[in-house]
């Protein structure tokens, strides 16, 4: 996983609560067998119309926010269904920061397995940087992973909190299976002592 | 009870980093999982435990002429199962098989669902299976390759989030409206970070389906697993079902079930209520499933709402539904009805369903489908005659899976259409772009598909007389 250090980058918006990932990633593009190539169907259904023409109003679409690689959003971020398709496609399109006042819990921990870095602020928190995201065309943000903290080069600095874990995780791109491993012997000796319950005679 | 489920699956835990939880049973559908057997393959792993690691294709098969897949993709897909299963060991239940079926339908019919047990899916719903007991959540396809190669996770503890149901259920008040009203009455992330437990005398009194029915949407109140603390209805199920331990091992099982209720005086990190015996019918009106309301009520009006992110919502809601506030919801009319998926296509939703369709005919304005859960769901009902009443009424029979709650297979809304739907989430565009989706119960749905509209179930005069 490519390891997430620190970015600056320009910030899109989209003020909605409860975005849900079948509007990230819309059912019919999840048979795909692959994890690439999602971007292009990234929140598809506010994006194009019937006919597949952009939707000049999505905030996407419009040339100031072409190239964001921060987005923003509202409360309940990624809920509904487990696709980790709806993190594929955001990273895909170029985003590395999600940045909300909550998450739901699936698409928060896909997040992490993916290098993408979902930050929670506060309610005022988000609504000043909708603010500001609004105000100024081009719009950026540095986002510093390894002091936790958030600016614009514009007297807006902000510190989040992030899990100790969940940051090192990231700032070392590690690969999770490979730690579990480590304690491969571990799990073997909870099969072992579990047998009987595992093998369906309690 | 969730405290010893996972002191009882800890592998190892360490201050300040997730723990490493054995998994018991993981479950494999065709569409979140072919990026994790690739993953596999990719680094040379194997599926540590085949045996604990059971398969079903459900999200893309056709409910009519299921064995020809005319979209490519879709058909490459379960395609894809097929191989990954032969390949890695995994036992899969396909098309061929009277248990293919919903993967969270298709589990607890096998007996694969035990109390106490971790169970996992690439599929939010899997908070199904909590109805036995058990812990059961969703996952990524990340995970589900985590679990595939270690036969683990690593988590962090969920807090913990008593919902007790006070009062006795009235008459005519399913379970679906049970958890349609409490997400209605304290919206769709109050459970984010916690484990639900359900309780209370309305619980007790549910058959195991209906418990299905109330852990299935847990998801959508944010939970990251929602249980039921596991009683006579829950061994009773489990008793004698193909994956059930038998005999003496079922009675030792049961003891050690026992033991996992919740003991007296536990604590929670937050309790919350609800009063069932007030509850009435639910509808929803909006596009999230916290947007729900009483079926004697009326749309709502967005300046009603308190915030002003909750206002908007609400306007972004009633434009995409094109409803008008103030409109009483027994006058919306719609064009589909639904009755199916994880949430509502067991047995006894369909027995429900059909007793209230049994002597009508569906509205000639309406279509309507039956997609039971599982093969043996539909071969049950079949033996019943349910799908004589179903047909002989106007509704379409169709053959088992996920259907029109996610609309991924040829069963889609066309733009505008409006539909009553037994399943779980109203989301824009869930069952086909510009679609309307109701949420509602299978007997609301099946009242819905005569009448035309919404209507109160619970004044429904039943034809008991006809006979099948």
């Amino acid at each position: 996983m490519q390891p997430f250090t620190k970015l600056t980058g320009i910030v899109a918006p989209v003020d909605r609560v409860n975005v849900d990932t079948d509007a990230i990633i819309p059912k019919q593009f999840l048979k795909r067998i692959e994890r690439s190539g999602f971007g292009q169907f990234l929140f598809y259904e506010w994006r194009f119309d019937e006919k597949g023409a952009p939707i000049p109003e999505f905030s996407l679409n419009q040339p100031r926010y072409q190239g964001a690689s921060v987005l923003l959003s509202r409360a309940n971020f990624g809920c509904g269904s487990s696709r980790e398709h709806a993190p594929w496609a955001i990273l895909d399109y170029g985003f590395r920061v999600v940045i909300a006042p909550s998450f739901a819990d699936i698409f928060y921990n896909n997040c992490f397995k993916n290098g993408i870095l979902p930050i929670k602020l506060s309610e005022e928190q988000v609504e000043e940087l909708f603010q500001r995201t609004n105000a100024s065309v081009g719009y950026e943000l540095t986002v510093d992973l390894e002091n936790k903290s958030i600016s614009d080069g514009k007297g807006l600095q902000i510190a989040f909190d992030l899990d100790e874990h969940r940051r090192q995780f990231l700032l070392q791109g590690l690969d999770d299976i490979g730690l579990t491993l480590q304690h491969v012997d571990a799990i073997a000796a909870y099969e072992a002592k579990h047998q009987a319950r595992l093998a369906n005679s309690y | 009870m969730f405290e010893k489920i996972w002191n009882n699956h800890v592998i190892h835990s360490e201050e300040g980093k997730p723990s490493i939880l054995y998994i018991d049973l993981h479950l494999v559908h065709e569409v979140t999982s072919p990026q994790a057997f690739e993953g596999l393959r990719m680094n040379g792993r194997k599926v540590r435990r085949p045996d604990l690691t059971f398969a079903t294709m459900d999200h893309n098969v056709p409910t009519k002429d299921r064995f020809n897949i005319a979209d490519p993709i879709s058909k490459q897909q379960v395609d894809t199962l097929t191989k990954n299963c032969k390949e890695f060991g995994v036992k899969l239940y396909d098309l061929n098989t009277i248990d293919q079926g919903v993967v969270h339908v298709m589990g607890p019919e096998l007996g694969l669902t035990h109390p106490g047990k971790t169970i996992v899916c690439g599929d939010s719903h899997t908070s199904t299976h909590g109805a036995f007991g058990a812990l059961a959540f969703g996952i990524g396809t990340s995970e589900v390759e985590h679990v595939l190669a270690t036969q683990c996770l690593q988590q962090a503890k969920p807090k913990t989030m008593e919902v007790r149901f006070i009062g006795k259920r009235p008459a005519g008040i399913t379970a679906k409206d049970l958890i349609l009203g409490l997400i209605a009455k304290y919206g769709t992330d109050f459970a984010t970070g916690y484990v639900i437990e359900y309780t209370g005398e309305a619980i007790r009194g549910l058959t195991m389906e209906e418990r299905m029915t109330v852990c299935n949407m847990s998801i959508e109140a944010g939970a990251r697993a929602g249980m039921i603390a596991p009683d006579e209805t829950t061994f009773n199920y489990l008793r004698g079902r193909e994956y059930a331990p038998q005999g003496a091992d079922f009675d030792r099982a049961v003891e050690q079930w026992k033991a996992l209720r919740t003991d007296e005086g536990a604590v929670y990190d937050r309790v919350v209520e609800l009063d069932v015996s007030t509850l009435i019918p639910q509808v929803t009106w909006g596009t999230s499933p916290g947007m729900g309301t009483d079926i004697t009520s009326t749309v709502p009006y967005p300046d009603q709402f308190p915030t002003e992110n909750e206002r908007k919502a609400a306007e972004k809601a009633l434009e995409y539904m094109d409803l008008k506030p103030g409109t009483p919801m027994t006058e919306i009319p719609i064009d589909y009805v639904f009755i199916g998926s994880c949430t509502n296509g067991r047995i006894e939703d369909l027995r429900a369903a059909a007793k209230v369709a049994k002597g009508y005919k569906v509205s000639p304005n309406v279509t309507a489908i039956v997609v039971p859960g599982s093969g043996r769901v539909k071969l049950q009902a079949e033996k019943e005659g349910l799908d004589k009443i179903f047909t002989e009424a106007g509704f379409e029979w169709r053959d088992a899976g996920c259907s029109m709650c996610l609309a991924m297979n040829p069963d889609v809304l066309q733009p505008g259409q409006r539909c009553a739907s037994t399943s779980n989430r109203n989301f824009e565009g869930r069952q086909g772009r510009g679609g309307r989706t109701h949420l509602v119960s299978p007997e609301m749905a099946a009242a819905a598909a005569i009448k035309g509209k919404f209507t109160d179930v619970r004044n429904w005069e039943f034809k008991s007389e006809v006979t099948a």
